[in-house]
C-alpha cells in the first residue's frame, strides 16, 4: 500500500533497463518492499538491480520477456505480479525503442518493431494487468510517453506515431479505470539526454532522466492524468498542436 | 438484509483514496460468518476520522455499523452505559448529558464511534487525570471470524487489551459497557494563559496541570527563534451547577462545501490566522465559562474542515515521548520551521501513565500533534527524521493519525507487537482482519 506521499511499497517496472524508468525507481527504492523488473536482457536487468540495491531496495526480482513479441506480455505481467506478492502499488510502463528514422523509414521490419515495442507490447501488458488492478482497488500506473506523441513530425514519425498510439491507449485505459481506485498518469517528457538519444541533437527545453524522475516523484501524491516534464512544455505543445499544418511542417527535425 | 456497495474511501487527511466494498451491517447480521467468508480481507469502518488508512482495505471489505441501530442503554444511577459499537460519541453525549453523565474521555471531535474510540484507545485533554478511553470500558462484545466474544479486563485480559488500541485487527466491536463520569452542568470553567514560547508553556504545564482535570496547549508552529512555539494554554474543570439549564452540543450547520483547488491554507494565511488567534486569546483569564462543545470539540463547528487543505490533502504526525525527552518536542517544531515545512495546527498535551493495551499509544510524558499539508518537498524526509528522534527517545507515533511511517520503526515503537500478533492469530487464524495501514506497516500481510 502506498503512503500518503504516494511512495509505493511494490513496483512493477515494464522495461527494467529504461534509464528514465530506473531513475524513477531509484528515487523510490529505499521505501519499497519489493520490485519486479521486466526486460529482455538478463544482464541489463542485473545491472539495474545492482543499482537499485545500492539505493536501498530490499528485494528485487527479474522477469525476462522480449517486448518485440506482444504474446509474451501476459505471462511477463503475471510473473511480475506473483513475484511482488499478488498486488502492486506502482506500475511503470517504460518499454521503448527510439529507432532511427533515416535508417528505418524504408524498412518494414524496423517499422513493425517500433510499433511492437512501443505500442503492441505495453498495451497487451496493461490489458493483462487490468483485472488484477480492478480487484486490488488501488494503485498507480505511470506511463512514460513523450512530447513526440502529441503531434507527429516528419523527422521522427515512426517513433512518434507508435508513441502516439500508446499515449492514447494509456489515456483511455485510465478513463476506463475510473471509479476502480486505480489511477493512470501519463508523462510526456521533452527531449531527454539518455543512452537512447545519445548522439542526437538536443531539442530546446531538453532535460535529463534524473529531472524527469524528480518531476514524476513530486507528482505522485496528486498523480495528474497528464504531466509534462519540464512543465513548460504543456503550454508550448498546447500551442504547437494547433499550429496550421503548413507551419508545423516547417519546424526543423 | 445488509447492503454491499463498491465505494471510494479514504481517511480524514484525504490521501490514499482506494476502492473497497462497503458493507452497511445491521444488528441481525451474522458478523463472524461474514468475516469468515471475506475472501479479500475485512476491517471495520466507523466515521472515518482517522487521518490515514487504518479504516479501509483496498479491494477488500469495509464493515460499517453506523446503521446498526442506536443502542444506548444508560443506567442513570450508576452511569454505566451499554452502547453499540457504531454509535457516535456525539449521540452518546446527547443522550447522557440530560441525565447528568458525560463521556470519561473525548478526543477533539465527537464524530468518532465508540468502536473506534476503543480500537484506537483515544485520549483527550484529561489523560494525565483520567487515562484513555479503554480505561473506562468494563466489557466489549467482539465479533471475530471464529465467533462472538464477551471480553472484560478480568475475564479475558489478553484479548481485551489486544482489542483496546488494536485498530480493529482482532475483530469488530459490536457493543461495549462504558463507565461514564457524573457531571452537574454542560459547561466548563476555563483558565487561559498565553506563553511567549515553547519552553514557557511546557514549564507551566509541568507545574500546574495536576491542578486541573483538563489541559491542552495550542502551539503556533509558524514562529522561529525566541517566539518559537508560542502557545495558548487552556485548562478547566466541569462546573458544578445543577440548577443551570443543560445545553447539548449541536452538530454544526456550517460546512466547507468543496475542496478549494489549491487549498486555502498556506504559509501566508496560516501565519496571519495564528497571529490573530494568539492576539485574540486573553493573556490571562480565570474561570471563564465555556460550553462543552466549544471547549472539547472546536473543529466540530465547521463540518468537512479537512477540505480546506485542498486536493493534495494533509497528514497528521503525533508523537508521544517520555517526560525526560521533552526536548524532542522543541526539536520537532524547530526542524519543521528550519526546513520550511509548515504545520498549521500544533497541539501539546501531557500524558499520564499508559494502560495495558498492547498497541496503545499514550505513555507518561508529552504528546505533540501536528497538521501538515502535503506539498513541501522536504516534508517526507523531515518526518522520517522526526521519527528517528522519537524512536531514539523511547517514544512512539500514534497510528490513528499515521499515513507515512516507515515499517522499520514499528517494533521499536510498539515492543509488544509480537504478543499482539499471537493473540490476534488465536481469534483470526487466517488473517482475515487487516487494513491498508496494517499491510503498509507490515503488521499483517497483503493477501490471505
Amino acid at each position: 500500500m502506498s503512503d500518503a506521499f504516494g511512495n509505493p511499497q511494490t513496483i512493477l517496472v515494464l522495461g527494467g533497463s529504461s534509464e528514465i524508468g530506473l531513475a524513477i525507481t531509484a528515487k523510490l527504492a529505499s521505501r519499497t518492499r519489493s520490485i519486479a523488473l521486466v526486460g529482455r536482457s538478463q544482464e541489463k536487468l542485473e545491472q539495474s538491480a545492482t543499482h537499485l540495491r545500492s539505493k536501498g531496495a530490499p528485494e528485487i526480482s527479474t522477469v525476462i520477456a522480449d517486448a518485440a513479441d506482444a504474446s509474451t506480455a501476459a505471462g511477463a505481467v503475471e510473473a511480475g505480479l506473483k513475484a511482488l506478492g499478488g498486488s502492486v502499488d506502482l506500475v511503470l510502463v517504460a518499454v521503448g525503442l527510439l529507432g532511427d528514422q533515416e535508417h528505418d523509414e524504408n524498412d518494414a521490419g524496423a517499422a513493425a518493431e517500433l510499433v511492437a515495442v512501443n505500442y503492441a507490447w505495453p498495451s497487451a501488458a496493461l490489458s493483462a494487468l487490468r483485472p488484477s488492478l480492478i480487484t486490488q482497488g488501488h494503485g498507480l500506473v505511470v506511463h512514460l510517453s513523450s512530447v513526440a506523441a502529441v503531434r507527429v513530425r516528419r523527422a521522427n514519425y515512426l517513433y512518434g506515431a507508435s508513441k502516439a498510439g500508446m499515449d492514447d491507449f494509456a489515456l483511455g485505459f485510465g478513463d476506463g479505470l475510473d471509479g476502480s481506485g486505480v489511477k493512470v498518469m501519463t508523462i510526456r517528457p521533452g527531449f531527454v539526454s539518455t543512452k537512447m538519444t545519445a548522439g542526437r541533437k538536443a531539442g530546446p527545453f531538453s532535460t535529463t532522466a534524473d529531472k524527469v524522475a524528480a518531476d514524476v516523484v513530486a507528482a505522485l501524491p496528486s498523480s495528474p492524468r497528464i504531466l509534462y516534464s519540464p512543465g513548460i512544455l504543456r503550454y508550448i505543445f498546447g500551442i504547437l498542436r494547433h499550429l496550421p499544418l503548413s507551419l508545423w511542417r516547417k519546424i526543423p527535425g | 438484509m445488509h447492503s454491499r456497495q463498491r465505494v471510494r474511501m479514504h481517511g480524514w487527511g484525504m490521501t490514499q483514496a482506494i476502492t473497497a466494498e462497503l458493507l452497511a451491517a445491521n444488528a441481525a447480521d451474522d458478523l463472524p460468518a461474514i468475516l469468515a467468508e471475506a475472501k479479500h480481507g475485512a476491517i471495520a469502518r466507523g466515521l472515518g476520522r482517522s487521518y490515514g488508512d487504518p479504516a479501509q482495505l483496498a479491494g477488500g471489505l469495509a464493515i460499517s455499523l453506523l446503521g446498526a441501530g442506536r443502542q444506548i442503554d444508560l443506567d442513570p444511577t450508576t452511569g454505566l452505559v451499554t452502547v453499540g459499537g457504531g454509535v457516535s460519541l456525539d449521540a452518546l453525549i446527547s443522550a447522557a448529558l440530560p441525565l447528568g453523565w458525560f463521556v470519561p474521555v473525548t478526543p477533539g471531535t465527537r464524530q468518532v464511534t465508540v468502536g473506534g474510540a476503543i480500537a484506537f484507545d483515544v485520549h483527550g485533554k484529561n489523560h494525565h487525570a483520567d487515562g484513555s478511553f479503554a480505561n473506562h470500558v468494563r466489557s466489549i462484545t467482539l465479533a471475530t471470524p471464529t465467533g462472538i466474544h464477551e471480553l472484560s479486563p478480568e475475564s479475558q485480559p489478553e484479548l481485551f487489551w489486544a482489542t483496546a488500541g488494536g485498530m480493529g485487527l482482532t475483530g469488530i466491536i459490536t457493543s461495549a459497557l462504558v463507565q461514564m463520569i457524573p457531571v452537574n452542568s454542560s459547561v466548563i470553567a476555563v483558565d487561559t494563559d498565553r506563553y511567549p514560547n515553547l519552553d514557557a508553556v511546557m514549564a507551566a504545564m509541568v507545574e500546574g496541570d495536576d491542578r486541573y482535570r483538563y489541559s491542552v496547549a495550542w502551539v503556533d508552529c509558524m514562529r522561529s527563534g525566541a517566539s518559537m512555539g508560542r502557545a495558548i494554554l487552556t485548562r478547566g474543570e466541569h462546573v458544578d451547577d445543577a440548577a443551570a439549564a443543560v445545553k447539548i452540543p449541536k452538530s454544526s450547520r456550517i460546512s466547507v462545501p468543496f475542496k478549494p483547488p489549491s487549498g486555502l491554507l498556506n504559509r501566508l494565511s496560516i501565519t496571519a490566522f495564528n497571529e490573530a488567534w494568539f492576539r485574540v486569546a486573553p493573556s490571562h483569564a480565570e474561570g471563564e465559562i465555556h460550553e462543552l462543545g466549544a471547549f472539547f470539540h472546536p473543529l466540530d463547528g465547521l463540518a468537512h474542515w479537512n477540505r480546506l487543505y485542498g486536493p493534495r490533502g494533509f497528514v497528521q504526525w503525533q508523537c508521544a515521548v517520555p517526560d525526560q525527552a521533552g526536548e524532542v518536542i522543541a526539536t520537532a517544531i524547530k526542524r519543521l520551521s528550519e526546513r520550511k515545512v509548515p504545520s498549521f495546527l500544533g497541539v501539546l498535551k501531557r500524558f499520564g501513565p499508559g494502560n495495558a493495551g498492547l498497541l496503545s499509544f499514550p505513555m507518561a510524558g508529552w504528546t505533540l500533534a501536528l497538521d501538515l499539508p502535503v506539498g513541501p518537498s522536504a516534508l517526507p524526509e523531515v518526518l522520517d527524521e522526526l521519527d528517528e528522534l522519537v524512536v531514539a527517545a523511547g517514544g512512539r507515533i500514534y497510528l490513528a493519525k499515521d499515513s507515512r511511517l516507515s515499517p522499520r520503526h514499528l517494533r521499536a515503537m510498539h515492543p509488544r507487537l509480537d504478543e499482539f500478533l499471537k493473540i490476534k492469530a488465536s481469534v483470526d487464524p487466517r488473517g482475515v482482519l487487516r487494513s491498508d495501514l496494517s499491510v503498509r506497516l507490515g503488521i499483517t500481510s497483503a493477501m490471505p
